[in-house]
């Protein structure tokens, strides 16, 4: 018998619900069988955390006296973006110090930038502020320097325009000599190592591969409170290839996700130095899916052996825009240590933890089991295989 | 037999000394080099696991003391921060020694600072700041 979400919260307000983790269901369905599963489980609860870069927040620190309309702000030196209202900024993730060497020292250590400011903010810490403006007669002062914290603002929205990435590349250097610093880490020649980033069988998107129930609105754990889905993340590619299970074999789906800063914690919001790349923000997902059918218990039960991940040079074949892959690997293969790539044995390191991906889920089930978290049926879902929707690479046209 | 790790500082002029040649033969002591960085006057860098009877470690140590040889405890090089590490795994296969140590079924990661030999691979490789270089 299918359910609707509505029956779901019925369940969760009398305290009756059955909820699991995305790894707890895998032995349920595997017991019993994917009907049976579907009628004694009412929500899965699933999770990431790892460095997003497509992160950033919206601020808006309340108006000094005399008024400011800011017009070049900094936030512990961290350039910010002031180009909306007069004391509205948005800072984003990956910005930098003014004054940071970056990469001219290669390769640069990035030890502080817009993710840590954030998690400054969220750990309840002061930040330094600046601003200037070029004074108007309605907002006539001209510079301002004062320390601020976050429960001071008058808002503090989370803004990621794509996290959740559904699937990721296993990122290998295949130079003969020179040490890569990417995105992925730090990669050795030769295919010394290969980093991966998802949580597999723990994640989002990768246990509702088609989209049938994660949709506008649909509400989640972000950073440690409530938030929800906005939208499908940029570059979101539902007609990447699939396996039979509907599971994309490389990188697909993505979520933009918003949620309130001020009600975060930094345990799941952490500023992340990328040497030689650069600052990043490492968040918790979370995104409960509600078993409405027997179809939704069998994308559910994924396992890691049932996902695979392509690997892909990151020395030429990346960089360039050269799409290839040297192999494909299960993330049960990347999770045990080593792969093989042409017959050699190579050790292999996550940059999303799955341990803390296991920990949300289980934070988001407790909030369902305690009645602290409702389900919300989505205002409309993300584009699936059927919209045709491609992730397109840069039209150039040169200009002479 | 008691056994501990030391970082080893050695002045230029030190250089040529058998430093190690003097704590095998003159302190009866078993000397395992887990690295060193000597150059020609240069200041040199030495990680050494000492092991032999503790009044021969004392010894040695008084003797390298005597050298104008900076002596520190290894344990005290490098720290983890388990408040700051958030389990990603990234540093395990840079980890040489296997002091950095990943539980495949909770996925969680420990560091064990009796295995470490000091070699600072982690340091880069981790994103948050959770293995520190205390000086």
């Amino acid at each position: 018998m299918p359910k609707t979400i509505k029956e779901i919260n019925e369940k969760i307000r009398a305290g009756k619900a059955v909820v699991v983790d995305a790894e707890e269901i895998i032995d349920i369905v595997e017991e019993k069988g994917t009907a049976k599963a579907a009628e004694e489980v009412d929500v899965v609860t699933t999770g990431t955390f790892g460095p997003m870069c497509s992160s950033g927040a919206f601020l808006n620190l309340g108006h000094s006296r005399p008024k400011c309309k800011y017009s070049k702000a900094w936030l512990n030196g961290v350039n910010v973006h002031a180009g909306l209202a007069a004391v509205d900024i948005y800072i984003g993730a990956t910005e930098l110090p003014q004054d940071d060497p970056a990469n001219s020292v290669f390769p640069g250590r990035f030890s502080y930038g817009g993710a840590h400011v954030i998690e400054d903010l969220v750990a309840g810490r002061d930040v330094e502020l600046r601003a200037i403006s070029y004074g108007t007669d309605c907002y006539p002062r001209k510079e301002i320097r004062s320390w601020v914290k976050l429960q001071d603002l008058n808002e503090a929205v989370l803004t990621n325009p794509r996290n959740g990435y559904q699937n990721y590349n296993v990122a290998v250097n295949r130079d003969k000599d020179r040490v890569i610093y990417t995105y992925m880490g730090v990669l050795q020649p030769k295919c010394k190592n290969a980093n991966y980033c998802s949580a597999g069988q723990l994640s989002p998107l990768l246990n509702d591969p088609l989209y049938k129930t994660i949709g506008i609105g649909t509400r989640i754990f972000l950073g440690g409170a409530q938030g929800y889905v906005y939208w499908q993340g940029t570059q979101h590619n539902p007609s990447a290839k699939r396996l039979e299970n509907g599971v994309p074999a490389s990188p697909a789906g993505t979520l933009a996700v918003v949620g309130d800063l001020k009600q975060m914690d930094a345990r799941y919001l952490r500023g992340a130095s990328l040497v030689g790349y650069g600052v990043s923000l490492a968040i918790g997902l979370g995104v409960p899916i509600p078993i409405l059918n027997e179809e939704i218990a069998r994308y559910v039960s994924v396992r890691d052996e049932d996902i695979v991940a392509q690997i892909v040079d990151y020395s030429s074949d990346y960089p360039n825009g050269v799409s290839g892959s040297l192999g494909q690997v299960t993330y049960k293969e990347l999770k045990s240590g080593f792969i093989q790539i042409d017959g050699k044995k190579v050790p292999t390191a996550g940059l999303s933890s799955y341990a803390r991906a296991k920990e949300i889920a289980g934070q988001l089930k407790e909030w369902i089991q305690t009645k602290r978290f409702y389900l919300s049926e989505p205002a409309g879902l993300l584009p699936g295989v059927e919209s045709g929707l491609t992730c397109k690479p840069f039209s150039e046209r040169p200009i002479s | 037999m008691p056994k501990t790790k030391l970082v080893l500082t050695v002045p230029p002029d030190m250089v040529k000394e058998p430093l190690t040649w003097r704590l095998i033969k003159d302190h009866d002591l078993m000397v395992n080099i887990l690295r060193a960085s000597i150059s020609p006057d240069e200041a040199g860098h030495m990680v050494v696991e000492l092991s032999g009877e503790r009044d021969a470690i004392e010894g040695g140590q008084r003797y390298l003391a005597s050298c104008n040889v900076k002596v520190e405890s290894l344990e005290k090089d490098v720290a983890w921060s388990e408040e700051r590490c958030t389990h990603c795994t990234a540093c395990i296969s840079v980890c040489p020694s296997g002091a950095l140590i990943l539980d495949r079924d909770t996925m969680l990661v420990t560091f064990d600072s009796e295995k470490c030999i000091g070699c600072e691979l982690c340091i880069p490789v981790c994103a948050y700041r959770a293995m520190e270089i205390r000086v």
